[in-house]
């Protein structure tokens, strides 16, 4: 059966991925570069039997969802930077009562409104850290429009699977970006859903661990009585100053997402089987990455990109074994030095790590990165 | 690597230029069956502002969906010509609006091939709206360069122009055309 083939807008493709996910509630407020999103989920969702409200706020949306989601539907908000602090809170709230959300960051420039239609890459360690206190942190971080539509769907099946907050973290360049995509059918991508309660109503209980890490979850409004408070809370869900089980509870929100590593991560590696030097990029650095690999081993460098697809759990072990393999590293972001420090973990020294970072509203180029690579000195 | 022509429609905002870039793209991927990414550069406010839109074509896969030589330059306004004439590579081809742009750096001129064509006053005069000014510059264009075929650029045109504009649009199409036999013929 021929394919179907469309050129698709980043922020399309994300919608698209959205209801082909399931998804059946919006709720957000308008920012660029994210606010194609909204305005196409508006149309869209209605017609599939979803709602999509625009909320006062970003506070407002991230609640919003949070509460559709409890009583059953697959819930979503977009946003940028500004937006996605205002989430912050409630982000928590998400992690704490385990409630399944996507949160899409169309990143832009600079801190606070910054520059609304240009690209930047500032928020990477707000996603994994943005709310307060030990908590789980998933992100997916697409490089293109047809990844933009693919990842959201694995977004939300991680959310479903983990009961969990999961944030889909792109920029204005994925977002806005036009390309060529193939819509798979209904069906050729799995979609996931979230366990549903095995036991009756007197039964249950929403954070039973009798089950294992991820309780299965009732629908608020089915009959299941299901107290939700952000306080650290008992397998009743009703607040607990025990130490044990706060302590074992806060180490299984922990855990089960640490131990969902094997499916749950995912990276690009191009070119590195024999390579010297490694670029280490995410989203659309990663794109000019891979074409300065290119020109640099047209220089006879022997250069490659690794690219974490799943940017959150940081695949640690993968550059822990790539540092042995290769000369140097060199991670290239549009901030001022973030994804770096994980790599420096990563790799405990040894091995050479140099950064490119770079915050003029504008992409790196592949000229720049490629005479990083062979040692050329910038004009 | 496969080869890439780069494409760099610019302006003002509220020209048309990011649509013409979408129907550019749409030509090459969806009628013409190659790859092509098409991305924009705006400043915040809704008209008026620096505006651009990009085009990249080629039948390999397109890592980098930014320009970095351009092969092709349309500018509609004297502002991007100043600002964008450098990214042309040598040889390239400069595509400006002969009433908007008067000036060109000399440096540039000599190393790539300008062509000046009445695009605005063409779409304000011809077709009666200066709204089309983005559809006869991408006739122009086409028939210049062949970058997409003329048949996929007509298809993409009707494919996304609103109902009821189809004539208006295909006209303007037909006048960029036009322009670009004239210009040939000289």
């Amino acid at each position: 059966m021929a394919k179907t083939v469309k050129l698709l807008q980043g922020n399309e493709a994300c919608a698209q991925g959205a209801v082909y996910a399931g998804c059946r509630f919006f709720a957000g407020y308008p920012i660029t570069p994210s606010s194609e999103i909204a305005e196409i989920l508006a149309a869209s969702l209605p017609r599939v039997g979803g709602r999509f409200i625009q909320m006062e706020d970003e506070l407002a949306s991230i609640a919003a969802i949070i509460g559709a989601s409890l009583a059953g539907k697959k819930s979503m908000t977009a946003t940028s930077g500004p937006g996605f602090s205002l989430m912050q809170e409630n982000i928590g709230f998400a992690c704490i009562t385990e409630i399944p959300v996507v949160i899409v960051n169309v990143m832009r420039g600079g801190p606070s409104t910054g520059m609304p239609t240009a690209p930047g890459q500032g928020d990477i360690m707000q996603a994994k850290w943005g709310t307060q206190g030990d908590h789980p942190a998933v992100t997916m971080a697409p490089d293109s429009v047809g990844e933009f539509f693919t990842e959201t769907i694995r977004a939300f099946n991680a959310a479903e699977k983990l009961r969990t907050p999961v944030i889909v973290l792109t920029d204005e360049i994925v977002a806005h970006t036009r390309e060529k995509v193939e819509i798979p059918e209904p069906g050729e991508i799995p979609v996931e859903d979230r366990i549903k309660p095995s036991v009756g109503p007197a039964d249950y209980k929403p954070y039973d661990t009798k089950f294992g890490d991820v309780p299965p979850m009732a629908n608020f409004g089915d009959g299941y009585r299901f107290h939700v408070t952000g306080l650290v809370h008992a397998e009743d869900g009703f607040p607990t100053n025990e130490p044990d089980i706060i302590e074992s509870q806060e180490r299984r929100i922990i855990r089960k997402v640490e131990e969902a590593v094997p499916w749950l991560s995912k990276n690009e590696e191009f070119m590195l089987g024999d390579a010297e030097v490694a670029l280490v990029a995410v989203g659309s650095t990663a794109r000019a990455a891979k074409m300065a690999a290119e020109e640099a081993r047209e220089k006879g460098v022997r250069a490659g990109v690794f690219r974490p697809v799943t940017l959150w759990p940081f695949p640690h072990e993968r550059l822990k074994e790539l540092a042995g393999s290769v000369k140097r590293i060199i991670v290239a972001e549009m901030n001022l030095g973030q994804i770096v420090g994980e790599v420096e973990r990563s790799v405990c020294g040894s091995v050479e790590v140099t950064c490119l970072n770079q915050v003029n509203g504008e992409s790196i180029s592949p000229r720049s990165l490629c005479s990083a690579m062979v040692g050329e000195v910038q004009p | 690597m496969g080869r890439r022509t780069e494409v760099r429609l610019a302006g003002s905002g509220g020209q048309g230029l990011i649509l013409a870039g979408v129907i550019l793209a749409e030509a090459a991927t969806i009628y013409d069956e190659k790859n092509a990414v098409q991305s924009q550069s705006y400043g915040p406010e809704a008209r008026g502002g620096a505006s651009r839109a990009e085009v990249i074509i080629s039948d390999a896969d397109i890592e980098y969906p930014k320009a970095t030589e351009l092969d092709i330059l349309l500018c509609l306004t004297q502002e991007s010509c100043d600002r964008y004439v450098q990214d042309l590579k040598p040889g390239g081809l400069l595509l400006v609006d002969r009433d908007e742009v008067n000036e060109i750096k000399a440096a540039r001129e000599a190393e790539v091939k300008v062509v000046k064509i009445p695009i605005i006053s063409t779409a304000k005069e011809k077709i009666g709206k200066a709204l089309v000014a983005n559809i006869v510059a991408l006739g122009a264009l086409v028939q210049i360069t062949r970058v997409v075929t003329k048949d996929a650029l007509k298809n993409a045109v009707l494919g996304r122009v609103p109902k009821g504009t189809e004539d208006l649009n295909l006209n303007a199409l037909e006048s960029g055309f036009e322009l670009g036999r004239e210009y040939k013929k000289t």
